[in-house]
């Protein structure tokens, strides 16, 4: 692994101290704390408050807020801000995050250091607007066209959209990725405390520069971690990068021999760093009879229906997935066949599911409680999941 | 005799390009059908950075898709190939995160003003302080000859094999009333003008436009029987009435018709980021750091 020496947070972007925020303004402060200058962002319920957040503390912090005029204008701003050195995010919801994915398949294939929050309400088309959904994670992992991987986070709280954001952006600049910080409306309106803390306790993956001299220099040459390095723009460098697929020199090259290169280093550079992106939180899973998968507000709803099962002697055990995407799909693989059941609890009807089921290979159970969203599950299903999965 | 023609010519190519300094030689040949028009505007844009004097690192090109998307390409700049109508917001991040930059958009009349006509009329409400330079041939070449949203009526395209009977945009008019504070007009035979137009464009502060009217000698020329592409890139040049200062509201171009030329717009108006700075300064008076004045990044 190709080491990253971390930079300290700029005191001046921090905002230390404790709030009431909802998760909405929490992620916008985390965007800021993170180094974030230039936010380009299309009006959309129920993400809005970052935006609004971001225009009015912006100018104090020296960041640029524009109100573009769709959310495929505000994607391919926050490339070009990249490519221009300055940390850059977006937020949006449900119609906007289709509308944003056109573009951030160029963010991927131009390898693009960005971050964009999706606060999930319930779909398809206008859907929910006002009310909490999490089934746009596979549009997340799939949602643009060809093959890639991505990298998307579950914050559960106020307090981790926080820091998820700062996170998003670290691993953006360390695999030089857009990066989805996948929230729901719960989260994103939901009111808790939240604790910012000092400058210096926030470490930030700095832009990861060339140091090669310009006639050296070719944009997709990879490190030992499959990420190459990023010109400064305006340096005489005198690169090109292109959304065609390209070879190491950024030239666009069409044929299947590039093709193959191209594309799969793009997807190795996420599946053999897996181990070091993925980020789980395990509890009582030692001589569990099933295990609860969740991630986002579910993580959280579920917690009573498992206090349930557990006074009734079920033991439960529990995975909160941090990361979504990439999957850790080692770690379901090999739990499987130490126990009975898996129980994935989703607001959707079924996503994250099928990638529970295809790593638990009929090893042992899968159950899925879906939800088609508007609300979060009553934990009465879940608890009646949990026994069904133990039958 | 026809042998002997072909090592001369061979001969004369092998000599250092007169814009080689500006050209991805090692790109070269480039994708342009002989006697395209996009190729003698791209020599122009070259010719306005050399005779600006201007130092190339700080000067980047943005493209969209379709043939003229390929001039990010072949021009030895930073330079940004993105996607199908795209470009302008891609140009407005990268412009706003690098204040000083030259940033320039090159881009066919399809991919900036049907797919990216939106980007197109708020960047110019907006007065980014980007060059837009619409190569408008009246046709979607890259795809094979369909209609554009500039196509004369009755042209005839591969999608509108009876002619199309849909008004055109008149883009300076577009431009102008969207807020752009140049706007011109040249065909791309109008060599020496046109490359005075880049370069006061390049130079102005705000959102520049300019429209080269040029030849799609593969498509739209073979098509609609114009004759091969010089013919009919002398045609439009024989054709065209030069009015500087023309209404934007008179410059329409119909099917084989005269073609308005020249300088119709140039105005003083404050950028994009001089009025977010005039904004914040009244609100927030000295404390408020005026964004731009240094270039901090990098």
């Amino acid at each position: 692994m190709t080491a990253i020496k971390m930079v300290k947070a700029n005191p001046k972007d921090v905002l230390t101290g404790e709030y009431y925020l909802d998760g909405n303004h929490a992620s916008a402060e985390g965007g800021i704390a993170a180094g974030c200058k230039f936010f380009a962002g299309y009006p959309i319920t129920p993400s809005t408050e970052i935006a609004e957040r971001i225009s009015q503390r912006f100018p104090k912090v020296g960041g640029i807020f524009i109100q573009m005029e769709d959310e495929m204008a505000s994607m391919n701003a926050i490339l070009g801000a990249s490519w221009g050195g300055v940390k850059s995010m977006t937020c949006t919801s449900g119609p906007g995050f289709s509308l944003m994915m056109e573009n951030f398949g160029l963010g991927i294939m131009l390898e693009t250091p960005c971050v964009l929050v999706n606060v999930q309400r319930g779909g398809p088309s206008t859907g929910l607007p006002t009310l909490p959904g999490q089934a746009d994670m596979m549009q997340a992992r799939w949602g643009s066209h060809g093959d890639y991987e991505v990298i998307a986070l579950a914050p559960d709280s106020p307090q981790e959209s926080f820091e998820l954001t700062i996170h998003a952006f670290n691993l953006s600049e360390r695999y030089r990725i857009p990066v989805f910080v996948m929230t729901d409306e719960c989260v994103g309106h939901m009111t808790e405390k939240v604790v910012i803390p000092g400058a210096e306790e926030i470490d930030l993956v700095p832009r990861r520069y060339t140091d090669k001299p310009p006639e050296e220099y070719w944009p997709y040459i990879p490190e030992k971690d499959l990420v190459p390095l990023m010109p400064p723009v305006g340096k005489g460098y005198k690169f090109h990068v292109t959304g065609l697929t390209h070879d190491y020199r950024g030239y666009p090259v069409i044929n299947a021999e590039v093709q193959e290169k191209c594309v799969r280093r793009l997807m190795d550079k996420i599946i053999k760093n897996a181990k070091d992106i993925i980020w789980i939180e395990e509890k009582d899973i030692e001589g569990a009879e099933v295990v609860l998968l969740s991630y986002g507000i579910t993580s959280r709803v579920v917690q009573p229906a498992i206090a349930k099962a557990k006074k009734e002697g079920i033991k439960v055990g529990q995975i909160r997935l941090v990361t979504v995407w990439p999957f850790p799909e080692e770690r379901v693989r090999e739990l499987a066949s130490k126990i009975g059941a898996y129980v994935m609890v989703e607001m959707n009807y079924g996503q994250v599911y099928y990638e529970v089921e295809r790593c638990a290979a009929g090893k042992c159970k899968t159950v899925l409680v879906p939800h088609a969203g508007g609300t979060v599950h009553n934990p009465e299903d879940v608890y009646v999941a949990i026994k069904e999965a133990v039958k | 005799m026809s042998t002997v023609e072909i090592v001369e010519v061979r001969g004369k190519v092998e000599k250092e390009h007169p814009m080689e300094k500006l050209l991805r030689m090692d790109r070269i040949p480039h994708i342009w059908c002989p006697t395209c028009g996009i190729g003698t505007a791209a020599k122009a844009f070259a010719s306005a950075l050399e005779q600006l004097e201007i130092d190339y690192n700080n000067v980047a090109v943005v493209s969209g898709i379709g043939c003229t998307g390929r001039v990010a390409g072949y021009m030895k700049l930073d330079s940004f190939h993105t996607t199908h109508g795209r470009a302008v917001p891609f140009a407005v991040g990268l412009a706003i995160a690098k204040p000083k930059m030259k940033v320039v958009v090159f881009s066919g009349d399809g991919d900036l003003i049907s797919i990216g006509g939106n980007h197109f009329i708020h960047t110019a409400r907006r007065n980014v302080d980007i060059t837009v330079i619409c190569v408008n041939n009246f046709i979607y070449a890259m795809t094979g000859g369909q209609v554009a949203p500039t196509t004369p009526i009755p042209a005839n395209s591969s999608t509108t094999p009876y002619g199309t009977f849909e008004h055109p945009f008149n883009l300076p008019l577009l431009a102008a009333s969207s807020g752009a504070v140049y706007v011109a007009r040249w065909t791309s035979l109008h060599v020496r003008r046109l490359t005075k137009a880049f370069a006061e464009a390049i130079q102005k502060r705000g959102f520049s436009f300019v429209e080269v009217i040029a030849p799609c000698s593969t498509l739209y020329a073979r098509r609609n029987k114009l004759g091969d592409g010089l013919s009919l890139m002398k045609f439009y040049h024989d054709n065209s009435i030069i009015k500087h200062g023309a209404d934007p509201r008179e410059v329409d171009i119909g099917f084989q018709e005269k073609i308005v030329v020249g300088k119709f717009v140039d105005i003083e108006k404050p950028t994009y980021l001089d009025c977010l700075n005039d904004g914040y300064k009244r609100v927030f008076g000295d404390a408020y750091k005026v964004y731009g004045e240094e270039d901090e990044q990098n």
